[in-house]
């Protein structure tokens, strides 16, 4: 049997609304295709004319899974255009909720959306019966993460606290060496997740393609770095992004991709663990051999695996930097720093849950004036493609059901966030 | 009695409100043994019924496609609930609506934009008949668990309908305006504890008009601090242009 016809409509156990389409007949792929087919929300266009001290707000909406990683991108952007410098004591507490909305966002998609595929369930709903154990686990992990932004920000969907020039309001000490106890308290979890992990194991795949992610040289970089190619082996200044990430129609196509050095790459957790190995935590690397994923990793499955990874990565430097807050010169009573100027371009970077995401903002006396954002998963699709085609030999032979969930678990390895929808997704109506 | 059939949908929005659903941690498991989750794509593969007793609905109505949807959910559901500020009074998505959806098309897709099929933004009540609301961008975790309490005990859910600045005194902040910024607390309807002025920052409106504010009192204080018309609009316009105030 080499005629395959996969065909999912709406997704599910992903973010956002999109479809599979898979098609192949005597053993030739005819169509190999995730197509997002999300309503278009104009993001770019409903910032127009609005003021600085407001932006973040609107683009934290883009994304409630990642509403911590836009406003920090935003507020990232917005700084460097109009010159706002903030503080030691601000850049650490972003750090530390970007590793929480991290710990949040990657527990969400390894127990709750990735792992059911592994144990063949359709969702975690029967395995809080089957697995109560690992099902509270999660939970309680997931509430560790929220609550890590809930001390720094107010709350993890659509964060109060973080504003232009730092936060509005700072955690006193107390709060913040409350928060490193109550979050020492998880390690065992953490170590029960990286063993959980090893178990499941990802379907055998291997196909080469370009990583492209933050680098500091410093740092496994999630909140700053320059931009880096596996292909190029370059790291380029963040506003320079737009020298290697290219918008282009494809022939065969109405509608766009995202191409740095080859024709797709990929971006997110595997991404960065293959670009930033060398910079992990110990014991995050200690997880990552226990797990049996190494650097230069081209299994797109383990995309989850390299997720764990990087929680025991996040969960580490969080407790390392409320250790540098509660040791050092903290003032709860700091003030957001001012702009310096009211206009000028900015661009943030960051590596949010599922990749690099950018924000690039131009103001005119205060208000936007041109924006461009450019989200992770816009930036996969044209990579989830080729993986479509290339793993769908593999599902030559099985019947309709198991290739079905085969390609269902690919894309699913690449954590969607559809609703991040921005000109950049491809969209065909279905 | 048999569990009542919840099923979620979500419209364009940021899913952000159906994460506040599942970051009911603690008391998550224990509302599985209340009600049968039966459709909740974000999180199930399986689809249990096409039939439903309670249907939250998350996101506004942005396109020709979104109408036919939501109006099909409403024919198969007894109770529907607005989820969330974007279904409930239109949210940030109401923004586009004061530009030339032609001009939006344009600016973000570039010559392709005819492919990109939108109408003005709604809320879910301008399409069909909605029989509760929880409120704000997010919703609050409180708030999901007191509608859902009241209808699984057959009662009527409140919704307050007094301004943020009441559970603002009663949080025993400092006003926000003795700090210098400006508030959208005395016209936004509360429910949120006051949050965000808890959190040093200004009420945001996320949460919409109260049923009788005093707009024009909130458009003098504003403009007492020195904003222009055109500032006041955009502090009404962030999260209620569908409301009459943002109109004028």
């Amino acid at each position: 049997m080499t005629d395959l016809n996969v065909r999912v409509e709406h997704l599910t156990r992903v973010e956002g609304h999109g479809n599979i389409v898979v098609n192949s007949k005597n053993g030739e792929v005819i169509d190999a295709r995730f197509d997002i087919v999300e309503s278009p929300r104009f993001f770019e266009a409903m910032l127009l004319g609005r003021r600085w001290p407001e932006v973040h707000y609107i683009t934290s909406r883009i994304c409630g899974i990642c509403a911590v990683g836009h406003t920090s991108t935003s507020l990232m952007g917005t700084e460097m255009a109009l010159g706002i410098k903030i503080s030691e004591q601000a850049h650490t507490l972003r750090k530390i909720i970007f590793y929480g909305e991290q710990l949040q966002s990657h527990i969400l998609h390894a127990y709750f959306l990735a792992a059911p595929d592994y144990v063949g369930a359709p969702s975690v709903i029967p395995l809080a019966s089957a697995a109560p154990d690992v099902v509270k686990r999660a939970l309680r992990m997931k509430k560790m993460a929220n609550y890590i932004c809930e001390v720094i920000a107010g709350r993890h969907v659509h964060p109060i606290g973080m504003v232009p020039g730092g936060f509005s309001r700072y955690p006193t000490v107390k709060e913040l060496k409350a928060l490193k106890e109550y979050v020492l308290g998880f390690s065992a979890d953490v170590d029960e997740t990286v063993k959980l992990f090893t178990t499941l194991k990802a379907p055998e795949y291997w196909r080469e393609t370009e990583f492209v992610s933050l680098r500091n040289p410093k740092e496994y970089a999630f909140y700053e770095g320059d931009i880096y190619s596996s292909v190029s082996k370059k790291a380029i200044p963040q506003i320079d992004y737009l020298s290697l990430i290219k918008e282009e129609c494809i022939p065969t196509s109405t509608s766009k991709h995202c191409r740095a050095n080859r024709d797709s790459y990929m971006v997110g957790a595997l991404a960065r663990f293959n670009n930033n190995y060398d910079l992990l935590h110990p014991r995050a690397k200690r997880a990552a051999e226990a797990i049996g994923i190494k650097p230069g990793c081209y299994n797109t499955f383990m995309v989850t695996h390299a997720q764990v990874v990087e929680t025991v990565h996040c969960f580490e430097e969080t407790i390392a930097g409320l250790d540098r807050l509660i040791e050092g010169d903290y003032d709860p009573s700091q003030q957001p720093a001012q702009p310096t100027r009211m206009s000028g371009r900015g661009v943030g970077a960051c590596e949010v849950p599922r990749g690099l995401l950018i924000h690039d903002y131009t103001y005119e006396n205060g208000l936007i004036k041109n924006a461009n954002l450019i989200i992770p998963t816009g930036m996969n699709l044209g990579n989830m493609d080729a993986d479509l085609r290339a793993l769908a030999p593999k599902a030559f032979g099985k019947g309709p059901k198991e290739a079905e969930l085969l390609m269902e678990m690919l894309i699913r390895s690449y954590d969607p966030c559809i609703s991040c929808s921005c000109h950049i997704l491809k969209v065909e109506w279905v | 009695m048999a569990k009542p059939k919840v099923a979620f949908f979500s419209f364009s929005s940021c899913e952000g409100c159906q994460l506040m659903f599942l970051n009911l941690e603690d008391e998550l498991l224990d509302l599985l043994g209340k009600v049968d989750i039966v459709r909740f794509r974000e999180a199930m593969k399986e689809v249990l019924s096409e039939d439903y007793d309670v249907a939250f609905v998350e996101g506004s109505i942005t396109t020709h496609a979104d109408i036919e949807e939501v109006k099909h959910i409403r024919e198969h559901t007894k109770i529907l609930i607005a989820f969330g500020a974007c279904a409930t009074i239109g949210g940030i998505n109401a923004i586009k609506n004061f530009q030339p959806l032609d001009d939006v098309r344009k600016y973000v897709y570039g010559d392709k934009w005819q492919t990109y099929d939108t109408v003005p933004t709604m809320a879910v009540n301008q399409v069909v008949k909605v029989d509760y609301y929880i409120h704000g961008c997010p919703v609050s975790k409180k708030e999901i668990l007191a509608v859902v309490t009241a209808l699984l005990q057959g009662k009527e859910p409140l919704i307050p309908d007094y301004p943020v600045c009441v559970e603002c005194k009663m949080a025993e902040n400092v006003c926000v305006y003795d700090k210098g910024l400006v508030c959208m607390g005395p016209v936004t309807r509360a429910g949120c504890g006051a949050l965000c002025p808890s959190y040093g920052n200004k009420c945001i409106g996320c949460r919409g008009l109260i049923s009788d504010p005093n707009t024009n009192a909130q458009k003098d204080l504003l403009a007492e601090k020195g904003l222009t018309v055109d500032d006041i609009l955009k502090e009404f316009r962030m999260f209620d242009g569908l409301s009459e105030v943002s109109k004028k």
